[in-house]
């Protein structure tokens, strides 16, 4: 193999495209080629700072939702096909009002009233869903440029006693880039009108927040499942404080995040 | 026996029926619409913002996308969702490539899109190697990505920021894998070459 072909091939090693047979044939010529070496290393590090950039684009809430509009929403076309009265449901305005109680920040006042608005026509049906609607919104909310974490760093005990005096409760903040996802940092945030913590993860180029509120004593022992708007929703209940994780990223790796994290806050019998 | 014709109450009552039954497959089938594209919008988003540079053209590009797609669902028997939007997305972006292109009065002969694209740095093929790449922030890789010529740039977006596998860009932009390897290698070269010069000029 000469330069200009490991130049092409080079690239397939990186992203895993090559079969065993020629990745070892590309290694075998970039051992003994400085140049290749050199290339290598760059092209590794630049995928690394694009990786670590996050550059995907987030569509905004506005066009979220006039794509939402094109899909016949299910209520609504049975409701005109029996030409019965729509059932009722909570007004947007309401939900609105209970996020302007809960006291936003000002700048997350307007976005979170759109998301509210968003997620309202779907969940309507007991406050379970109501909740998980507004861990959604706060979710979508945080993805605004500039209010992802009000404390920026992956150091748990940074994050940790940056939450201190601003909280009723000691949330756990938990560490799992050794596990595959990095803590990236914290935040105030509001969940169903109580102030919670949100604790941000990043799995590759997704966002997974972790909201820890008091107890509201509708708990759940066991992690309950949702899945709205493209968006993963765990939720569980563990000494007295509940948790929700919501992220985009599939529901087998969010499921993978709670037992990693759960794990973790479990005391382990043995010193293993 | 009545016929169905002579009995307004009848016909009222089968038409009443007949619609409440496709009303009910109109919303299974946007149910599973929703759960089957929904979440790739922040993916064809990106690749939207990414391939025609411009916020409203990608809103209307995202949307036109998801109109078609909605259209064709009935007919999708696979590939796997994410790159059939994406597949979507840049005929859509294409058209409007051509309308732009005819809304610029150029001479008939003239070569389309790509030309004033040409980043005005050049790969330097004799340049020394180094491993070294400095850091730069997201907003200027963000130029430096949207820089690059078409083809280069969506071979990137796709592998790099979409993170598709070479058989899924392969599909996409609708040219065989050997292709989508060798534009990548390019692409890439180019990128770091305007990065390279990038933190020259920045320091």
């Amino acid at each position: 193999m000469n330069c200009s072909e490991a130049e092409i091939l080079i690239h397939a090693l990186l992203d895993n495209e090559l079969d065993a047979g020629h990745a070892c044939e590309v290694e075998a010529h970039i051992s003994g080629c400085a140049d290749c070496t050199k290339r290598l290393a760059a092209f590794r590090s630049m995928r690394q700072s694009m990786a670590e950039a996050n550059l995907k684009e987030a569509a905004p809430l506005y066009l979220r939702e006039r794509i939402e509009a094109l899909v016949p929403a299910p209520s609504s076309a049975a409701a005109t096909a029996a030409s019965e009265a729509p059932a009722p449901r909570i007004a947007p305005w309401r939900i609105s009002r209970r996020f302007f109680a809960g006291g936003f920040a000002t700048g997350a006042v307007f976005s979170g009233a759109i998301a509210a608005t968003l997620v309202v026509g779907v969940f309507r049906s007991d406050e379970d869903r109501l909740i998980t609607g507004e861990v959604i919104s706060a979710h979508m909310r945080s993805l605004q440029p500039g209010h992802l974490t009000d404390v920026e760093t992956s150091d748990q005990h940074t994050v940790k006693p940056w939450f201190n005096g601003k909280l009723d409760m000691a949330p756990p903040v938990i560490d799992l880039t050794a596990q595959g996802f990095t803590l990236i940092g914290g935040r105030l945030d509001d969940v169903n009108g109580e102030t919670a913590a949100a604790i941000v993860y990043r799995r590759r180029n997704h966002v997974i927040n972790l909201f820890v509120a008091r107890e509201s004593g509708s708990g759940h022992e066991t992690i309950a499942s949702y899945n709205r708007h493209g968006f993963n929703v765990r939720q569980w209940t563990k000494d007295g404080l509940d948790f929700w994780a919501v992220s985009d990223i599939n529901g087998a790796e969010l499921d993978e995040f709670c037992q990693k994290l759960v794990a973790a806050l479990t005391p382990a019998p043995s010193r293993s | 026996m009545l016929d169905r014709a002579q009995s307004p109450a009848l016909t009222g009552l089968w038409a009443a029926k007949h619609t409440t039954m496709s009303a009910e497959t109109d919303a299974e089938r946007g149910r599973r619409f929703r759960e089957a594209a929904l979440p790739h919008l922040d993916d064809v988003y990106t690749l939207a913002r990414y391939l025609l540079r411009d916020k409203a053209d990608a809103d209307d590009a995202v949307q036109e996308c998801y109109l078609r797609a909605l259209r064709h669902f009935d007919s999708y028997r696979g590939p796997a969702m994410k790159p059939w939007l994406l597949a979507i997305l840049r005929n859509v972006c294409n058209a409007e490539f051509a309308r732009r292109a005819a809304q610029r009065t150029t001479p008939a002969d003239a070569p389309q899109e790509p030309v004033n694209d040409e980043p005005l740095w050049q790969e330097p093929q004799a340049s020394p190697e180094t491993e070294l790449i400095r850091h730069c922030d997201g907003e200027t890789i963000r130029r430096l990505v949207a820089a690059l010529p078409p083809a280069f740039r969506e071979a990137v977006v796709l592998r790099d920021i979409n993170n598709l596998s070479y058989c899924d860009i392969a599909e996409v932009a609708g040219v065989p894998v050997g292709t989508v390897m060798s534009r990548l290698a390019r692409a890439r070269s180019m990128l770091r070459a305007a990065w390279n010069a990038e933190e020259g000029t920045a320091s």
